[in-house]
């Protein structure tokens, strides 16, 4: 792949990234909302191919894309009635909020920009990173990969907890 | 001419900080519960790409585990925050977090 088509591809996903995001956070329809947050997973997960974290990339679209989007999809449509022909939400603490999202992008971009520049490693991470993620997983990273197993089965019992019909309740009702 | 052609770090870190501001605002602003949560969805992909980011230019292998480690948290974090959305919902009728402001039923 030449130079200038690599440049281009990256900022095509750069840009859909962004503005995905952009509004996501700025549209008043939570629908939309939801539907702009896909464009923004699947725009980071080209980014993680261009870092050369192919298996995250996956693992992104399978779980962000097929897991957390559809999560709150189901959260939108279970508490907002569809019918209803606006699904808005309102606003609060727009002006401290404006404040806050104008000094982050500038303070951080600032910092980015005007220190010294970065000292990259000689040895990049270059081709597939699969086979190392195994080994590593297996080997170094063998107790954070032993506790995240626990948590999510704690987590999914705590959530069929939280989430299931209480029959006690309604009977009161 | 030489710093948008040329594709490093910065640039990384440019996307990461964005996406990181857009989900601080919704965050803060927005009422809605279920969009407060895509902006903390907003906010763990921009740390993630932060990972990688360093973690593909210094060479090593740290920043791509610790980044599928937050993928597993993100996963646990969205199932246990919509299962109490919808036990507030069931509750209050409303997912307007500025309104719910009691401990009792």
């Amino acid at each position: 792949m030449s130079n200038a088509t690599y440049i281009s591809i990256f900022y095509i996903f750069a840009v859909i990234t962004v503005f995905s995001a952009a509004f996501v956070v700025f549209s008043k329809n939570v629908i939309y909302s939801a539907f702009s947050l896909l464009f923004t997973f699947f725009g980071a997960a080209a980014l993680y191919v261009f870092l050369s974290a192919d298996f995250i990339a996956v693992t992104q679209i399978v779980v962000y894309v097929g897991g957390i989007l559809v999560l709150l999809l189901f959260g939108v449509m279970f508490t907002n009635s569809i019918m209803q022909a606006d699904l808005k939400t309102d606003v609060l603490h727009v002006v401290p909020g404006t404040l806050l999202l104008v000094a982050t992008i500038g303070g951080l971009l600032f910092t980015f920009f005007t220190t010294g520049s970065w000292k990259p490693s000689d040895v990049q991470l270059q081709g597939s990173v699969v086979e190392r993620i195994g080994i590593k997983t297996m080997s170094r990273y063998v107790l954070p990969f032993e506790m995240a197993s626990i948590l999510l089965l704690a987590v999914l019992l705590g959530a069929a907890f939280l989430a299931r019909y209480d029959k006690v309740r309604n009977n009161e009702q | 001419m030489e710093l948008l052609t040329n594709i490093g770090l910065n640039h990384y870190l440019t996307i990461s900080a964005l996406l990181f501001s857009f989900g601080l605002f919704a965050v803060m602003t927005r009422k809605n519960a279920i969009v407060i949560l895509m902006g903390v969805e907003l906010i763990l992909n921009a740390a993630n790409i932060n990972f990688l980011a360093f973690s593909k230019f210094n060479g090593g292998m740290e920043g791509v585990m610790f980044s599928l480690f937050v993928i597993v948290l993100a996963a646990a974090e969205a199932a246990i925050a919509l299962a109490i959305v919808i036990n507030i919902y069931k509750i209050f009728r409303s997912v307007d977090v500025s309104t719910i402001d009691t401990m009792k039923e």
